[in-house]
This record gives structure tokens, C-alpha cells and sequence, in this order.
């Protein structure tokens, strides 16, 4: 058995009150979610005009957008050769892994006939975004989880395996991004099709382009946070200058998003909107200034950069600027019936999102995340 | 307002698509090729009486439960949903009222059928968009993205299923005419090919030019719909959204015929890249 276990251990860091509390929520929401299977969607609040909620706009469209730091870093560390942010890489995939996992867990929840999620492998639909989401999400997965393997594989000991997956490193990571930028840019394409539902200052033809755009921002950004929040939780050294090194590409993306964003809205015409309804102004610009403008600012500064608590302030904005962004194009701008998520549906997304943080608590303390001086200690992945 | 919605629409969103995405050629469309030949309905509004003998033939033929209060007792159905495919409403208006019939428009090249992932929704060439309950996977992506929102849902079962008018498409393989047409007893309600359809329609507009609405809803909305209608108050006051010509599959397959060149194409940049940081350090790999 201790041979099969190979480095297996448990790090025995401390447990707070608030992982106990992760815990409790974890467990309803996964029970609620069970429950939701047993009696089907009459406990949403979905109705035939409001045909997707929470799930889909939380769940999917902001966790897959969150979850875009995983190839983003991978990229960044393998294919544009910056080795120093190599320490961040593990948490970071293992964060972009099980994200993928809620999602798809939270998908199987919200479809009808979860029973039936493989019918995406036998009944193709080319024509449809959705199906092409369905694949790159399914075989992201995989990626996720070859790329994280070597982790796994490393605390078990098993030499050969890990040599056989380091071969392939380099190939997997740019497998890995070409199947992000599908599908993160794919979720955007999913909402052309609804020009008559999506207000005019967010439904547009480059939604695909937003879409992708802000995923690599905020996946920078969720990289800070968990970064940030792990090295607090396990008592590692906050890694302020790598993160620093890292979101230093933040404001040209969100750059580049804010010039095509707001040059469209007066390319087009669309601005007038501004002027019409005050709700959709407020919301459109909390979203411009607050999610994207103020965090490029912020990350453009160095000063704010190599400052702990400025540069998760930043993060936290860029973050909260993608799941603005999702929320105002799939759910409060879409037209539709009044909507507001049950105690069913916001116990279930929060509880969900309380496994992610349990699954990724475990495989601190069994696997080997972070550098140890210990004689374990891998050379290179 | 809604008029400039539309138009800033079309040059925003679409055009500036098209701008950026390297393929933008329109999908072909099969389903349209015979359009003129498939099987249509024509609903003259000015000629509905309201007695919802259409209602009830579509419940009696599909087998719907009917609506009922807490004693049991029938009572009308107010909106589309899983046991209601078809509806007449009434538009009133000081002294103006017009009966209006709801259900599928069974759109030419319908966005249901284009967004869904697993082809549970189908186009026949008969005319009917058909729904196949063994293969649908409950996304609910058809009911968002229909921009009449006509697919529903059935919200209190363990294994729902979406629901909607099928243009009885067994009827009509038999030869009979759809049940709710079958039953007008005004002739309100007919059916035909569809060229045979329009042409009834042109015809009644030329009879009466100052009587009707000179449009024939369904002729042209979303690339044109199998259900048309002839009325004597503006479509819009009887609850039919204003849609452009073109079909709504025809805004997502530039992007999904763009998908095996941005893959590849991302690829390609990055294994260049890779060799382009990696040059210098050949030897200190393996």
C-alpha cells in the first residue's frame, strides 16, 4: 500500500473556521442539487420566458470565464518561455481543472435530461455554438487533466507515466489554447443569435471577440486572487512580484477590449442608447468603468502592481467586470420575464462553487502544489 | 424606437461581425429551396370569429390536458406553454377588435433548430419543424434563441420536455390538413403550399387595399415563416415582433464556419511563437 501511495502525505495545514463552513455549504448545495434530480426544475425559478437563469449565466458563462487563467498561464510559461511564472502554473491549472469539473457538474444539473449529455458526442450539430461548447469543454477537460497529471503522478512516484506526459507538454498547452479560444469566444457567438432579446449597448456581432477578450483578463485576474488567497490559507510566501509580472499584460488586453467596445458604440450609433434609459446607462457604465476601465488603470501602474492589497483590488475588479459583462448579456438585458433566482438555484451555485474550493483545499494538502524543501521536490515539469 | 433598434442593429453588431471574421458568406439554404412547395397555413385575422374551435381540435389531436381551475372546471388557456400549443387572443382597441391565433410560425430557416446542439429540433422538407423527444437534451437553448418565443417547456416534470405546435406533421403525411385548420369553421384558418398561400393572401390584399394591412406577416420575417397572416391592424398591436429579413442561422455561421480556421490558425501562431522564444536554447533541453 505505502508503495502505491508512492509520495502521498497529508500536509497537515491549518483548518479555519470558514473551511468548515465551506464544508456545510458544499454539502447542501451538492444535496439540493441531488434533490434537483429527484423533482426535476420546478424548484428554479425558471419559467417558458426566462428559460435560463443563474446556472447559466454564474455557473457557465462567468465560471468558464474565470477559469480562462489556466491557458492563459500555460502560454505564458510554455509557449512565450516566461519559466519564472512557473510556480504559479500548478494552482493555476489545477484552478482552470476544476472550474471546468463545476461547470460541467452545474450543466448536468440545469439540462433537462443530464442522462443525455452524450448525445453531444453522437448527434452533431455543426450549425449550433452550443455543440461546438459542448466538445471544446469536454476535451479541454481532458487537457486540463493530462496537464495537471504530472502533479499526480509526481506524488505517487510513477516514473513513466510522468515522462510520457512531460513529452507532450508543449503540444497539450497549445491543444489547451486553441481550444479555449474556441470556446470562450464561442459563448459570445451563442448570444448573436439573439439580436432581438440582448438591449443594443450589449448585443453585438464582435460578442465573440468581448467574450474572449475578457476571459483572458479576468483569468489573469482570478490567477491573482488564488494566488493571493492561497498563499494566506497554507502560509506560503504571497508571490507579489511573479502575479506582478503576470497582470502586466492586463491593461492591453482590457485596453483593447475598452477601444473596441466603446468605438463600436459610436461607430454604430449605438451611444444613443445611453441617453434613453437610465437602469441600462448605469449598469453599461458601472461595467466599462468599474470592470474593465479602472482595472487597466490599476494594472498599468506599477506602483499598484507590487502592492498586495492594490493588485487584488485590481484583480477583484477585473473579475467583477467579466461576471457584470455575462450577467447584463445573458440574463438582465435579455429580454424575458421577471426573473430572480430561487433559494434552490442560489444554493446550488454557491454550494458548487464550495466543492471547487474543497477539491482544490485536498489536493493542497495531498499533492505537491507548492515547492517544498523537501528531497521529493521535482526538478522541472 | 423599436424601428431604430432594429437598424442600428443590423449595421452594429452584424456588420461589424462580418468586418472582423474572415468567412461571412451565408449558410445555403436547403430548407427554403422549395419553400413554395412545402406546406403552409394562411390565418386571416379579419376573418376569425374567436371560438377557439382551433383550440380545442389541437388539444383533442396532440393529446393536451386541458386547463382547469380548482374544481375542475375548463377554463381558458392565456398563454402558450407545454399544454397549450395554439392560442387565439383578441387585440381591442376603442372600437377596433381583431381575434389573433398563436402558435409555431415554422419558420423557413428557424433559429431553434439551427442553435440546437444535439438536432433534436427539425426542419422537414414538408414544412413542419418537427421535435424529436428521444434526442433532446433539455439546454433550452431553442427557447431562447426563437424570436418568437414559441418552444416552452415542461417546467414541472422530472424528464421535461419542450413542447410546441408540430404543424400536426402526421396529418399532413396522411394528406389531411393540420387539426386546428381542419376545424375553423369560418375559413379563417386555410392551408396549402405555401406559393399557393401567398398568392390567396396577395390576392385578398388587392381586393381590399384600404381593409388590409398591406403586408403579409410571414412572408419575409426571419427569412420567412410557413405560417402567414393577413390582418386590418398593425401586426405589431397584435403582439408579432418586428424582425428583419434575414433568417437568425445566418448571424451565427459565419462564426461556426470560422471555427476550424481560428483553431488551426491559433495553432499555427503559437507553435511559431513557441519555436521563436525557443530558439536560443536548444541544447539545454532533454
Amino acid at each position: 500500500m505505502a508503495t502505491l501511495l508512492g509520495n502521498i502525505r497529508l500536509r497537515r495545514y491549518p483548518v479555519g473556521p470558514g473551511m468548515i463552513l465551506i464544508w456545510i455549504t458544499g454539502a447542501i448545495g451538492l444535496s439540493v442539487a441531488i434533490y434537483r434530480w429527484i423533482v426535476g426544475l420546478k424548484i428554479t425559478n425558471m419559467s417558458d420566458n426566462r428559460p435560463w437563469g443563474i446556472w447559466i449565466s454564474f455557473d457557465m458563462m462567468s465560471g468558464v470565464g474565470l477559469a480562462a487563467g489556466a491557458f492563459t498561464v500555460a502560454a505564458i510559461v510554455y509557449i512565450f518561455n516566461l519559466k519564472k511564472l512557473y510556480p504559479i502554473l500548478r494552482p493555476t491549472i489545477l484552478t482552470g481543472f476544476i472550474s471546468y469539473i463545476l461547470a460541467a457538474l452545474t450543466l448536468l444539473v440545469d439540462l433537462g435530461f443530464p442522462q443525455r449529455i452524450l448525445n453531444l458526442v453522437t448527434n452533431w450539430n455543426i450549425h449550433s455554438p452550443l455543440f461546438e461548447i459542448g466538445w471544446c469543454v469536454m476535451l479541454y477537460t481532458t487537457v486540463l487533466l493530462l496537464e495537471f497529471s504530472p502533479v499526480v503522478f509526481e506524488a505517487l512516484g510513477w516514473k513513466a507515466p510522468l515522462k510520457l506526459i512531460r513529452g507532450i507538454t508543449i503540444p497539450l498547452v497549445i491543444l489547451g489554447v486553441m481550444l479555449s479560444t474556441l470556446h470562450q469566444s464561442t459563448l459570445g457567438t451563442m448570444m448573436t443569435v439573439l439580436p432581438y432579446r440582448i438591449h443594443p449597448l450589449w448585443y453585438s456581432g464582435l460578442l465573440p471577440v468581448y467574450y474572449f477578450l475578457t476571459a483572458i483578463a479576468a483569468g489573469m485576474a482570478m490567477t491573482v486572487f488564488e494566488t493571493y488567497h492561497s498563499a494566506r490559507t497554507y502560509q506560503q510566501k504571497f508571490e507579489l512580484s511573479l502575479v506582478s509580472t503576470l497582470t502586466k499584460w492586463v491593461p492591453y488586453v482590457l485596453g483593447l477590449y475598452l477601444v473596441l467596445r466603446i468605438g463600436e458604440l459610436f461607430i454604430t450609433g449605438k451611444y444613443l442608447y445611453l441617453s434613453t434609459d437610465p437602469w441600462p446607462t448605469f449598469m453599461f457604465l458601472i461595467e466599462i468603468m468599474g470592470g474593465a476601465l479602472i482595472p487597466a488603470i490599476l494594472f498599468a501602474d506599477k506602483k499598484v502592481r507590487n502592492n498586495s492589497s492594490g493588485i487584488v483590488w485590481a484583480a477583484f475588479l477585473t473579475m467583477g467586470g467579466l461576471i457584470l459583462h455575462r450577467f447584463n448579456t445573458s440574463l438582465v438585458f435579455l429580454n424575458g420575464d421577471f426573473y430572480f433566482p430561487s433559494a434552490a438555484e442560489i444554493i446550488v451555485s454557491i454550494g458548487l462553487s464550495c466543492l471547487g474550493i474543497i477539491a482544490f483545499d485536498a489536493a493542497v494538502r495531498f499533492l505537491p502544489m507548492y515547492p517544498e524543501p523537501t528531497p521529493a521536490k521535482a526538478k522541472e515539469f | 424606437m423599436s424601428v431604430n433598434r432594429r437598424e442600428f442593429l443590423k449595421m452594429a453588431g452584424i456588420g461589424l461581425g462580418g468586418l472582423v471574421l474572415p468567412v461571412s458568406t451565408p449558410k445555403k439554404q436547403t430548407a427554403t429551396k422549395d419553400a413554395s412547395e412545402s406546406a403552409s397555413m394562411l390565418y386571416d385575422a379579419s376573418l376569425c370569429i374567436g371560438c377557439r374551435a382551433c383550440q380545442t381540435a389541437c388539444k383533442e389531436r396532440a393529446g393536451l390536458p386541458p386547463v382547469t381551475d380548482s374544481q375542475n372546471l375548463y377554463e381558458f388557456p392565456t398563454e402558450l406553454n407545454a399544454n397549450n400549443w395554439t392560442l387565439i387572443k383578441l387585440f381591442k382597441e376603442n372600437d377596433a377588435y381583431q381575434f389573433i391565433k398563436k402558435q409555431c410560425m415554422h419558420c423557413l430557416d428557424p433559429a431553434c433548430t439551427s442553435v440546437c446542439p444535439v438536432k433534436a429540433l427539425e426542419k422537414t422538407p414538408e414544412g413542419p419543424v418537427v421535435y424529436h423527444s428521444d434526442i433532446c437534451i433539455g439546454c433550452r437553448y431553442c427557447m431562447t434563441a426563437c424570436p418568437f418565443e414559441v418552444p416552452k417547456y415542461q417546467w414541472d416534470k422530472v424528464n421535461p420536455l419542450v413542447q410546441k405546435c408540430d404543424f400536426c406533421a402526421d396529418r399532413l403525411a396522411e394528406g389531411l390538413e393540420p387539426a386546428c385548420g381542419a376545424a375553423c369553421p369560418t375559413g379563417a384558418l386555410i392551408s396549402g403550399r405555401r406559393g399557393h398561400m401567398l398568392e390567396v393572401a396577395q390576392q385578398r390584399i388587392t381586393e381590399k387595399p384600404d381593409f388590409y394591412v398591406d403586408h403579409v406577416y410571414g412572408e419575409t420575417e426571419a427569412g420567412g415563416t410557413s405560417m402567414l397572416y393577413l390582418a386590418n391592424v398593425a401586426f405589431q398591436k397584435l403582439g408579432f415582433p418586428n424582425l428583419d429579413d434575414r433568417p437568425l442561422p445566418e448571424i451565427t455561421w459565419p462564426y461556426m464556419k470560422s471555427v476550424p480556421i481560428v483553431f488551426f490558425g491559433m495553432g499555427g501562431l503559437l507553435t511559431a511563437i513557441y519555436y521563436l522564444t525557443h530558439r536560443n536554447e536548444g541544447k539545454e533541453k532533454e
